[in-house]
């Protein structure tokens, strides 16, 4: 058994809602696990029922060999950060953090030694006799990051903790907590909406949509093998290119082209899906790209433009490529990477 | 800086509210501080006479009463242990009583919340009869219990506390139900701090109001030794007419001159913290 396991776990609502559905998942010791998927699809749920701050209808929770369905989140070991931090408002710093210690009725001098190591881990030592409105954004994530650290739980729960900094601030504390979680090497799950923070920080990555998990995998693998139309779309940025198209004796006709030979003994109607970064220009072309727009960004360029029927069309080109409004791109698909899914079920079917 | 009239006008009429709600308290003051005779003759005094010090030793330490055994510092005793338990009692029972009704999710808490609310129309003169019988019957009166018991239940604040405590954000409790807080400690380490300027509020409303109870302790009290200050007002009154003698007008000043003390102490030692909850924003 792992080290955090769910079995089963299902969480129904008092008014009807089903949020999550027969989930199982196991997190093993040290890894880093992030739960991505849009707003309300229950992966804030599916974490605080390890938290033990929502009642699990179905299921098992299995933590370090032991089933903590009915353990007081107090007694669970659990940390968590909060989307809004949480901090306690008229406790300063130090206190905020020394205060789960004190409840677990640990010795001043320890304390204040586990308080001032995390302090140092988070570079907030200066700040310890302030009080959490007197700190800026950045300053309150440590803190709460601290509260975590402090006590040394078994596992840290991270609830959109970066949702309310500012870009650059957000991708430098991204940065900070992947570091530190490598550091102190606690078993941790992350909760986001955000895809980059989520292929970014990840060991391994579950995409939930509608209360199940749609995939687990490691990133590379979840972008590189998406197992769904919801997967597909939902990882990677720009959004992955989806176009209509029909199965018949393993060819693929799609739009103006046809792809012969494929590897699928699905016959049908599909979707195509094709990734930005996945294009180039060839003569012998497959896709014929009228520009609209090309946002450039330096190391790359985004491609924005219609094919023949008015479909809307990205491709991913390197930066150093001059690509004027109004051209006319002939683009071939790289390595035959392209993704097939079954229009009726989204599954994948190539 | 050139002074605008409309500003004037503002400074004119702020500067009669001040005049209306010091003069009268200074004429007290100062006719407090002359001779009863003066005062009779002459009408009240606008500056300071030789009798302060007479006049305010008379007050605090003759005997009056119909056993010429209780005397007005007595009263102000009594009447500030009956407010400070008031005040006291009631912040911590409405604190108590929101904490149950905002946290604890049972089903019955809004019923019994409009229960509370509705109590607020009978107020204790309506309801006097049936307690003082159940005070009677326990054998409370003439005691400082029986002073207090009957007034200790708040339904204002009870309504301001759980206004607050809805205010309070759910991440708060979760996070410390994390770091082991238990109901208890949830209440005592965060609601209570962090309504530390309510209580200073309320705690000032409830003892002016424990204060300036009258009939109550009128019902309640046959001992003199219980007597409190507003009760004591109607007696300094009526006993001028009763005698022979000169009324005591001077004294009667300086006893509504001490009279005031200490709600107004109590508010000025709690104003700090007012005041300090006013303009340190708490997010």
């Amino acid at each position: 058994m792992s080290f955090l396991d769910l079995k089963n776990v299902t969480k129904i609502y008092p008014n009807g809602t089903k949020a999550v559905h027969e989930t199982s998942l196991s997190v093993d010791e040290g890894e880093f696990m992030v739960f991505v998927g849009p707003s309300g699809c229950g992966k804030s749920t599916l974490l605080r029922m390890v938290a033990g701050l929502e009642d699990i209808t179905e299921g098992d929770i299995n933590l370090d060999g032991k089933l903590i369905n009915e353990v007081d989140p107090s007694e669970r070991d659990v940390a968590m950060v909060f989307q809004n931090y949480a901090l306690y408002p008229h406790m300063n710093v130090y206190n905020n953090l020394a205060y789960g210690l004190k409840n677990r009725g640990i010795d001043k001098e320890t304390i204040e030694q586990k308080v001032n190591d995390a302090a140092k881990l988070l570079q907030i030592s200066d700040y310890l006799q302030r009080k959490p409105s007197m700190l800026s954004g950045g300053q309150r994530q440590r803190v709460a990051m601290g509260r975590a650290i402090v006590r040394n739980p078994k596992i840290f729960l991270f609830d959109e903790p970066l949702s309310n900094l500012d870009a650059k601030l957000r991708i430098q504390m991204r940065l900070e907590i992947k570091k530190l979680q490598q550091k102190v090497g606690v078993t941790s799950i992350f909760v986001t909406h955000d895809q980059v923070e989520a292929m970014t920080l990840a060991d391994r990555l579950a995409v939930i949509n509608n209360g199940i998990i749609e995939q687990l995998g490691t990133p590379i693998e979840i972008y590189d093998n998406p197992k769904s139309l919801f997967v597909a779309g939902f990882i990677g940025s720009p959004q992955m290119n989806f176009l209509d198209g029909n199965i018949k004796n393993k060819t693929l006709s799609a739009e103006s082209f046809e792809i012969k030979d494929i590897d699928s003994d699905f016959e049908g109607e599909v979707k195509l899906g094709i990734r930005p970064e996945h294009l180039s220009q060839s003569e012998n072309s497959l896709i014929n790209l009228k520009v609209d727009l090309v946002e450039q960004l330096g190391s790359d360029n985004l491609v924005y433009g219609q094919l023949k029927d008015k479909k809307d069309f990205c491709y991913r080109c390197p930066g150093n490529l001059t690509i004027e409004k109004g051209a006319d791109l002939s683009l071939n698909i790289e390595n035959n990477k392209y993704y097939i899914f079954d229009k009726s079920t989204g599954k994948r079917v190539n | 800086m050139k002074i605008k009239p409309l500003q004037i006008i503002a400074h004119i009429i702020l500067i009669l509210g001040v005049l209306l709600m010091v003069v009268p308290i200074w004429i007290s003051f100062a006719s407090s501080s002359h001779d009863s005779v003066t005062i009779l003759t002459e009408g009240m005094k606008f500056h300071i006479g030789d009798q302060l010090a007479r006049n305010y030793n008379e007050v605090l330490n003759e005997k009056g009463g119909w056993s010429e055994e209780v005397t007005a510092a007595k009263m102000f005793i009594n009447s500030f242990i009956m407010a400070l338990g008031i005040a006291t009692l009631k912040v911590v029972i409405s604190a108590m009583s929101a904490y149950a009704l905002v946290y604890y999710r049972f089903k019955l808490a809004v019923p019994i919340f409009w229960l509370i609310f509705i109590t607020l129309l009978v107020p204790l003169e309506v309801r006097i009869f049936p307690s003082y019988k159940i005070v009677s019957d326990l054998g409370l009166t003439n005691s400082y219990t029986g002073l207090i018991l009957p007034l200790v239940a708040s339904a204002t604040a009870t309504f301001f506390f759980r206004q607050f405590y809805k205010t309070i954000p759910d991440e708060l409790l979760e996070s410390a139900k994390l770091d082991g807080a238990n109901a208890w400690s949830f209440f005592i380490d965060f609601l209570v701090p962090l309504s530390k300027t309510m209580i200073a509020a309320m705690f000032i409303f409830m003892f002016v109001y424990g204060y300036s109870q009258y009939l109550w302790p009128l019902i309640m009290t046959t001992a003199e030794e219980y007597w409190t200050v507003v009760m004591g007002m109607k007696i300094i009154y009526t006993e001028s007419y009763e005698g022979v003698a000169l009324p005591r007008t001077a004294e009667r000043f300086a006893y509504i001159i001490l009279s005031m003390i200490p709600p107004v102490l109590v508010v000025v030692f709690l104003q700090k913290w007012f005041i300090k909850g006013l303009i340190q924003t708490e997010k």
